[in-house]
C-alpha cells in the first residue's frame, strides 16, 4: 500500500515553493521552500585564474552554510555538516557536461569566470539535499553574468573592459544540471522525500544526481545501516523516475517566472 | 506515479479571527507597557521598570484581583494535578523512569505509581526494580496522569489506572500546549474510526480504535499487528486536519478536529497541507463552531 504518515504516496514531493532572484546583490539568487525544509542560494560571478589542469574553462566553488538553523549548529557545529553537503555537491557538479565550463573562460590561461555557489540552510525539515539541488539549478538558471571584452594593447598588456549596459550578459543552460533525490529506506520499502520523522526512521538512503534526460551522474549512499543490491537498482529507477519529473516541474516553473517578468510582487526571503 | 509540484510563493493574508467573545483579550508583546498603575503586584511574565509594569513575553495578560500576570501563547508545559500527558520514555533510573513531556524539566514516573502488567497491586520488590526494562524501554510512549508536583516544577506522573499505559500503533503530533483546550476528559474515541488522546502537553496521539474492550493487562501489551489501510487513511487524515488546525493556531478539542475532518473529506489526504485547502477547512470549521454556539 501506498500511504505514508501525512497521506502522500511513497514517491511524492510535499509541495514545493521556488522563487528566483531574491538577493539583489549576486549574479544569481534563488529561494527554495520544500515543507519545513528552507534553502537560499546565492551566486557571485568573480573573475579568477583558470584551473592549471583546465586552461580554458571556469569553475564551480561550493560553500554551505547551517550555522541559522539551531544552537547546536552554531559557529563550528555545522561545520560537519556543511563540509559533507558542499563535497556532495562537488561531486554532483564534477561531470563534465553538467555546466558549460568553457563558456566561462574569458582568456585562456589568464581569466575565467569563477562562481561561488553559497548555500544558507534557513530551516532544516529533512531531505536538506534534494531542496539544496533545486535551489542551485534555480539559482543558476537566474545568474546573469557580465559580458566582458578583453583589448589588447600595443605593448601587450591585457585589459578587460565590462560592457556599459547593465542587461548585456550571458545566460548559462541548465539543461544538463541534474538534480539531486534522496530516497530513503523504510522497513521493505523506499521513499522519496523524507521528513524529519521519517529520516529518523531509516536506516540507510541513496542519493543519486539526475539531469533532466534521466541519465544518472553519481550516487552516494549515506546511513549506518546496509542496502541489498537489489533494492539498490529498484531505487534507482525510482529514482531516474521521479528525477525526470522534478526537472519538469521545475523548468516550468522557471520559465512561468521568467515570462511573468517584473508584473509578479516578490516575496523574498523573509516572507 | 511521482508527483511533484512546484509553485511560484505568494503572500498569504492572515486569516481574519471571528468576531472577538468573552469581550476584547489584551494581547502583549515583550516590552510593551501593561500598566503605569503601581498598585498592581507583578506575577509571571511581567517586570517593572521605571514605575512601569512591562511584559518579558508574548502573550495574554490576566488579572486576578491586584496580581497581573502574562501567560505566554508558546511555553514549555506547565504541569498541573489532574492532567493527562502523553509522553516518552527518555531513561530507566534505579526506582523511577524519566519521561519526555515537552517541559521545562523531565517528568518522573515512580515504579510505586504504575500499574503491574496482569493488574495486580502489591508492593514493588528488589525484583521488579531489576525487571523494570521489562514493562518500560528507552523511547515507548506511555499515556498517564499528573499526581504530584515537586518543588522545582518537575511533574510526577502515575499510570495506575487501566486506561493509562503504553502505547500501541499510532500516530503522534507535537503542539504548542496552549493549544489543547482543557476538558473533563481527553480520552476521545471519534465516529470516523480513529481514537485520539489530546494530551495536555501538546502530545497528541492518533490510533486505530480497539475493536473490542481489553480486559487483561494493565495496558502493557503492545499490539505490532499492522493496520488495516483503511483506519491508516483515517488516521492520517485526522494528522493533517490537526496539523491545519495548529497552523491556523485555532484551540484543538474533539468537536473542532471533528468538525475539521468532515471539511477534510473532499479533498485528498495529501492536499490537505497545500496553503489554500488548510485555509478553506479551518475556516469552514471555524465557521461550523461559530454556528454551533451561538
Amino acid at each position: 500500500e501506498d500511504l505514508r504518515v501525512d497521506g502522500r504516496g511513497c514517491e511524492d514531493y510535499r509541495c514545493a515553493e521556488v522563487e528566483t532572484d531574491v538577493v539583489s546583490n549576486t549574479s544569481g539568487s534563488a529561494r527554495v521552500k520544500l515543507g519545513e525544509t528552507d534553502i537560499l542560494v546565492g551566486i557571485k560571478a568573480e573573475m579568477g585564474t583558470p584551473k592549471l589542469e583546465k586552461p580554458d574553462e571556469g569553475y564551480l566553488e561550493f560553500f554551505v552554510d547551517c550555522s541559522s538553523n539551531s544552537p547546536e549548529l552554531e559557529g563550528r557545529g555545522g561545520e560537519e555538516l556543511g563540509t559533507d553537503i558542499a563535497n556532495t555537491l562537488y561531486r554532483v557538479f564534477s561531470c563534465e557536461n553538467s555546466v558549460d565550463l568553457k563558456s566561462l573562460c574569458i582568456n585562456p590561461k589568464e581569466h575565467c569566470w569563477v562562481l561561488y555557489v553559497d548555500v544558507l540552510l534557513l530551516e532544516c525539515g529533512g531531505n536538506i539535499f534534494d531542496a539544496i539541488s533545486i535551489a542551485v539549478k534555480a539559482a543558476l538558471f537566474n545568474t546573469r553574468i557580465p559580458k566582458v571584452r578583453v583589448l589588447e594593447d600595443e605593448e601587450g598588456t591585457k585589459e578587460i573592459e565590462l560592457s556599459d549596459d547593465p542587461y548585456d550578459c550571458i545566460r548559462l543552460n541548465v539543461d544538463e544540471v541534474p538534480c539531486i533525490v534522496t530516497l530513503s529506506k523504510i522497513g521493505y520499502r523506499h521513499v522519496v522525500d523524507a521528513t524529519l520523522q521519517e529520516e529518523a526512521c531509516s536506516l540507510a538512503s541513496l542519493l543519486i544526481s539526475v539531469t533532466s534526460k534521466g541519465a544518472i551522474t553519481s550516487m552516494k549512499k549515506v546511513g549506518k545501516g546496509s542496502l541489498d543490491p537489489e533494492s539498490i537498482f529498484e531505487m534507482m529507477e525510482t529514482g531516474q523516475r521521479v528525477g525526470k519529473s522534478l526537472h519538469i516541474a521545475l523548468q516550468k516553473l522557471l520559465d512561468e517566472e521568467e515570462s511573468s517578468g517584473t508584473s509578479r510582487p516578490k516575496v523574498g526571503f523573509l516572507g | 506515479m511521482a508527483a511533484v509540484t512546484m509553485r511560484l510563493p505568494a503572500v498569504r493574508a492572515p486569516l481574519s479571527s471571528g468576531a472577538p467573545r468573552g469581550g476584547e483579550k489584551h494581547l502583549v508583546a515583550p516590552g510593551d507597557t501593561i500598566t503605569t498603575d503601581t498598585g498592581y503586584m507583578r506575577g509571571h511574565g511581567t517586570y517593572v521598570e521605571d514605575d512601569k509594569l512591562i511584559a518579558s513575553v508574548a502573550g495574554v495578560v490576566e488579572k486576578v484581583n491586584k496580581l497581573v500576570c502574562v501567560r505566554a501563547l508558546k511555553a514549555r508545559y506547565n504541569g498541573e494535578i489532574g492532567d493527562i500527558v502523553v509522553g516518552r520514555i527518555t531513561e530507566v533510573q534505579q526506582k523511577r523512569w524519566k519521561v519526555e513531556t515537552n517541559s521545562r524539566l523531565d517528568s518522573v514516573l515512580l515504579l510505586s505509581s504504575i500499574n503491574l502488567p496482569g493488574g495486580e497491586l502489591r508492593r514493588k520488590s528488589a525484583e521488579d526494580e531489576l525487571a523494570m526494562r521489562d514493562y518500560l524501554q528507552e523511547g515507548d510512549l506511555i499515556s498517564a496522569e499528573v499526581q504530584s508536583i515537586f518543588s522545582d516544577g518537575a511533574v510526577s506522573l502515575h499510570t495506575r489506572s487501566l486506561k493509562y499505559g503504553k502505547l500501541a500503533q499510532g500516530v503522534l503530533v507535537q503542539v504548542s500546549p496552549s493549544l489543547v483546550k482543557r476538558q473533563k476528559t481527553h480520552f476521545h474515541d471519534l465516529p470516523c474510526g480513529a481514537s485520539v488522546i489530546l494530551g495536555n502537553n501538546g502530545f497528541i496521539w492518533i490510533y486505530p480504535t480497539a475493536e473490542q474492550k481489553e480486559d487483561e493487562a494493565g495496558g502493557y501489551t503492545t499490539n505490532l499487528e499492522p493496520v488495516p489501510l483503511s483506519d491508516r487513511e483515517v488516521i492520517s487524515r485526522l494528522r493533517n486536519c490537526i496539523v491545519a488546525l495548529v497552523t491556523h493556531k485555532m484551540m484543538l478539542f474533539d468537536t473542532s478536529i471533528l468538525y475539521c475532518y468532515e471539511a477534510s473529506l473532499p479533498h485528498q489526504i495529501k492536499d490537505i497541507l497545500k496553503p489554500e485547502v488548510t485555509e478553506e477547512i479551518v475556516l469552514e470549521a471555524r465557521q461550523r463552531l461559530l454556528d454551533s454556539e451561538g
